[in-house]
């Protein structure tokens, strides 16, 4: 019943709701997780990322080459995913390292 | 460039290497330059009201006008690359917000790993002995001068090994490859 209140001023004359223009609110997009991309770039040595990927994230040798290969490869990748203090802590790390990493929302 | 060798077990390992005077002289001058850049960035920090009370330090909301310094210190959002537009991206609140938080904590990390290179580094040159926990400062403080010349020089992906000697880039691109090679080295040594 409640969902029915809160929804009852989307409704128009017409009886059809409104589309909302594609700009989510906070609050819709609680659950989706975040994810830290790593981007490619032309100084990173291939080595190095990898040694990155294990250090920060305890990932064995091999999934931290296989990550570093799509950066390099592809152009980038995700590289971790979580909450957002979690993944704005990665980021934070992957900088202090020199990596170039953004974070956003899952989609 | 002489090789790191690995040598010793547990407490005991030290990756060694030498470097000559000039080489540690040249590394000296380069991690210094760049200490006193991301030290100028943190002490113009703008000073918060909100800050002095609650004493949790905040930085720069703003991406630094300089190519070099914003390559070490980049954006932690990139809204052209995000499907996903919410109110706070589409504001910049998301990349002041990130950026003010984080960049004091990123600042005292690379410098933290510079001092260590500082500290460690033979004056006048000679035998270089580091823990592990010292040669991965050194891997973060060579990498970040890399990052540093890279923007200056406008490393690309299609940068030759050379450039022609009366070129005015020409030497620096010379110790841009000289320090490549030894922080690959040195990644070898560590990992």
């Amino acid at each position: 019943m409640a969902l029915d209140e809160t929804r009852a001023h989307e409704a128009t004359p017409g009886g059809t709701a409104v589309a909302e223009p594609a700009v989510a609110d906070g609050a819709a997009d609680l659950d989706k997780p975040w994810m830290t991309i790593v981007w490619d770039d032309p100084v990173n040595l291939m080595r190095y990322v990898t040694y990155v990927f294990q250090k920060i994230f305890g990932y064995s040798e091999a999934r931290a080459n296989e990550l570093m290969m799509q950066v390099h490869t592809e152009g980038k990748a995700v590289v971790s995913s979580g909450d957002r203090d979690k993944v704005e802590s990665d980021v934070r790390k992957l900088h202090a390292a020199g990596l170039w990493a953004t974070m956003q929302r899952d989609s | 460039m002489r090789t790191w060798k690995r040598k010793g077990r547990g407490d005991g390992v030290r990756i060694v290497s030498q470097l000559d005077s000039h080489e540690a002289e040249l590394l000296a001058s380069l991690v210094s330059s760049m200490c006193e850049l991301l030290t100028e960035r943190s002490d113009t920090a703008p000073r918060d009201a909100l800050s002095e009370v609650t004493g949790i330090r905040t930085g720069h909301s703003e991406p630094p006008d300089d190519a070099t310094l914003g390559r070490l210190l980049p954006d932690f959002h990139r809204p052209d690359q995000d499907e996903q537009l919410s109110a706070e991206v589409v504001n910049g609140r998301l990349n002041s917000a990130l950026r003010s938080v984080n960049e004091p904590k990123i600042i005292d990390a690379k410098l933290s790993a510079a001092h260590v290179l500082l500290d460690t580094l033979p004056a006048g040159g000679g035998d270089l002995s580091l823990t592990v926990d010292e040669a991965e400062a050194w891997l973060t403080a060579l990498n970040d001068v890399r990052l540093a010349l890279g923007a200056m020089l406008g490393i690309s992906e299609d940068t030759p090994d050379q450039l022609p000697p009366g070129h005015p880039h020409a030497a620096h691109l010379d110790v841009y490859h000289w320090l490549t090679v030894m922080q690959d080295l040195l990644v070898e040594a560590v990992m």
